[in-house]
């Protein structure tokens, strides 16, 4: 893990205080609420419908035990006792009171952790794969460059004005689990022909209201040009982009009415200038932020896959969690273990401080410490050795955190919706729950297997709907909620949009279309083929024709 | 309104001139880009110093080529929101290795105040009882710096590099 050193405390620091004067500018009516605004924004705090909410970074989605055990005591001391993990590895407060939020920040301060820049029209937390560092299938570990940008963004002069809110991911592997192609831009490692590290950089991708999948702008680009050509990315769209209307201000915008050609070609212009300037990365700095995340001593052990198997054989239930939950780690003898956050009765991307303290003290036990956040709102244990899998499992259990659903049907990415949310149209949490109850035969689930539902609240996306192998799109038509499905989104490393299926649903008919979609599937599916290579396959109007009966002529609603 | 120049309380020796008023007969001026360029030569043979101001849609390049002529140019912030005048005074300075003055003009909140002093602006028109201590509050917010820009201070990857 990253750790301060003396600047970065003192930089935290400094931002509390300076947050701290302003809030009491504020509570004195020295500012009125309209001045406040933006700079609370700057600071992760909205005003949401119920109360104020905190929005706290998780730098990249990797978080200490120490960490852990904080937000706990926040969610007891600051809020309900609740925390909510979003798709963008952070944690939000939903009930937190303004003259608190000094003395809250103060306290993340003390375990390096901030709400600087978690709002507003700048550069948001870098995101990453929520196995970084531990993937078989990586590169380098990209937390290196998210943490040299965390860096070189937080409190950046020149960009914290931009024309709206600006989201970097990056992924070290082939295999994207940071959903890089969605984002205003995305880092994707390869290595060249000279067997070197090179980034492939991607721009304008995002969801919302218009969505779109990101342009290469750039093949290859060395590590060490990381900071200009971000910059110059950055300088562009802040002179480019369009501020004329709030829904036409993203980055995506402004590279798809120019096209990516005029668009590269001004980067390139700018890049060209400041290239071999002061931002160029030293490798020291490189060498020293690597250090922090050097692999922690793993023991050497023997891979015991074949003895666990024997105990799967007789432990059913065993056997299914470690199918769907486990995942093999880059070194022998050890498995990366994922919890994930919905099951029947859960609002996806919610934890009870209890169960972060038990998660926290998990972590310790078992992973040497580390716990990380996916963007698709689960906790993940990195470092666990195969032999002690099957006490891991044992615990989660007690702690109901053993569900053994990640990446089926019921792992559902849902924003807060109207429960929280005062933009959302719907409420997308009970459609979530209801998905959950409905599907509650695990064997099922594992039969379908891989199949991704994302679930909004409205049109800007918090929850992913776009890219879901199922979207589900809550929509207000004439005071009421209806649910707009779309089929063969994915976020992946082969990003696509989701097409839309038909008219918008009522709330109760969303599972039994689920249903339908489900059993299309199944019975169109070549062997292993998962859903969204199955859609690919086979098109949409089965599926239209399984859910409304005979094949839409038109585009109704 | 206040203008504070260096960090210090000044006089301003500028007065803005603006579309439909007539050019003074003598003194120092800022005018807007539509009349520099229409009147730049009776401008310039006026003898006095000129600067030109330039709204948040007219990037420096515009003006890339004259800057030498200029005294002052006066970057305007029509809203906090609005944040391409901190590119334009960095390509001033960096880009185009102005040397003159650069003001920040027009919706200048006192919590922006230690951004653009970072993006190279070191003229502030402000609205303020008390604008050297409001200033330097503003100014004295941080001490730490991750990003190499126009006013060269030392960034925290350099104080690394010189510890170690």
């Amino acid at each position: 893990m990253y750790r301060y050193d003396e600047f970065d405390q003192t930089l935290v620091a400094e931002r509390v205080e300076q947050f701290r004067r302003q809030v009491q500018r504020r509570l004195t009516g020295e500012i009125s609420e309209d001045q406040f605004k933006p700079l609370r924004l700057m600071n992760g705090l909205y005003m949401q419908l119920h109360a104020y909410m905190l929005r706290v970074n998780v730098p990249y989605g990797s978080l200490s035990s120490e960490q852990m055990h904080k937000f706990a005591h926040i969610a007891r001391t600051y809020d309900k006792g609740f925390g909510h993990f979003t798709t963008r590895q952070n944690i939000q407060y939903n009930w937190v009171k303004l003259e608190d939020t000094p003395d809250l920040l103060r306290e993340l301060a003390d375990v390096e952790v901030t709400a600087i820049q978690s709002s507003g029209n700048c550069v948001r937390n870098i995101t990453s794969d929520q196995y970084a560092g531990r993937a078989g299938d990586e590169i380098e570990d990209p937390r290196i460059y998210c943490e040299l940008l965390r860096q070189y963004t937080v409190l950046h002069p020149e960009f914290s004005y931009l024309p709206r809110k600006f989201k970097i991911a990056v992924t070290g592997a082939p295999k994207d689990r940071a959903a890089v192609a969605v984002h205003d831009i995305g880092l994707r490692m390869h290595l060249n022909d000279a067997g070197q590290m090179r980034f492939e950089v991607l721009v304008g991708g995002g969801q919302g209201r218009t969505p779109f999948i990101a342009h290469t702008i750039r093949e290859s680009l060395e590590p060490e040009h990381l900071l200009s050509y971000v910059e110059a990315i950055l300088r562009v769209y802040n002179i480019h982009g369009r501020r004329d209307n709030i829904n036409k201000a993203r980055i995506k915008i402004i590279v798809n009415q120019m096209g990516i050609e005029k668009y590269r070609e001004l980067v390139d212009e700018e890049w060209e200038r400041i290239k071999d300037g002061s931002l160029k990365v030293p490798q020291e700095e490189i060498d020293r932020i690597n250090a922090y995340f050097a692999s922690p001593e793993y023991e050497v052990l023997e891979d015991i896959s074949e003895e666990l198997d024997a105990v799967r054989k007789i432990d059913e239930e065993f056997d299914r969690w470690m199918k769907s939950n486990v995942v093999a780690h880059k070194v022998s003898g050890y498995s990366i273990v994922n919890i994930t956050l919905k099951a029947p009765g859960r609002v996806p991307g919610d934890i009870n401080a209890d169960d972060m303290d038990a998660v926290a003290d998990l972590a310790d036990q078992y992973s040497l410490g580390e716990i990380r956040i996916s963007h698709r709102q689960n906790l993940t244990l990195v470092d666990v050795k195969q032999q002690a899998l099957h006490s891991l499992w044992q615990e989660l259990k007690l702690l109901e955190l053993a569900t053994p659903n990640l990446g089926q049907i019921t792992d559902i990415i849902c924003c807060p919706g109207l429960d929280y949310c005062g933009l959302a149209n719907a409420r997308s949490i009970p459609v979530a729950d209801d998905i959950n109850q409905h599907f509650v035969d695990v064997d099922r689930l594992a039969l379908v297997g891989d199949l991704t539902i994302n679930i909004s609240g409205c049109m800007n996306a918090c929850g992913h709907h776009h890219v879901g192998n199922i979207g589900i799109l809550g929509v207000d038509k004439r005071g009421k909620e209806f649910f707009q499905l779309t089929l063969g989104g994915s976020s992946d490393e082969h990003a696509s949009l989701g097409d839309r299926l038909g008219p918008g649903l009522p709330q109760a008919d969303v599972p039994i279309a689920i249903e339908a979609i489900v059993d299309q599937y199944l019975q169109d599916r070549q062997k292993d083929e998962r859903f969204l290579d199955t859609y690919r396959r086979i098109g949409i109007e089965p599926f239209k024709k399984a859910v409304y009966g005979t094949p839409e002529s038109k585009d109704v609603a | 309104m206040a203008l504070i120049k260096d960090g210090k309380l000044v006089d301003d020796v500028f007065v803005y001139v603006g579309d439909d008023a007539t050019l003074p007969a003598d003194g120092a001026v800022i005018v807007n880009l539509e009349r520099w360029q229409s009147s730049r030569e009776e401008l310039l043979q006026r003898n006095e110093p000129v600067g030109i101001r330039l709204r948040s849609d007219q990037p420096p390049d515009l003006i890339g080529a004259c800057l030498k002529k200029l005294a002052v140019v006066a970057l305007e912030f029509p809203a906090f929101r609005d944040g391409r005048a901190y590119s334009y005074a960095r390509l001033l300075r960096e880009k185009y290795d102005y040397r003159g003055e650069v003001r920040a003009v027009g919706d200048v909140l006192l919590e922006q105040l230690h951004f653009m002093v970072r993006t190279g602006i070191d003229a502030f028109e402000i609205h303020s009882e008390d604008p050297i201590g409001d200033f330097e509050i503003a100014a004295a917010d941080f001490s730490v710096w991750y990003q190499p820009t126009a006013d060269g201070r030392r960034t925290a990857l350099e104080l690394r590099r010189q510890r170690s």
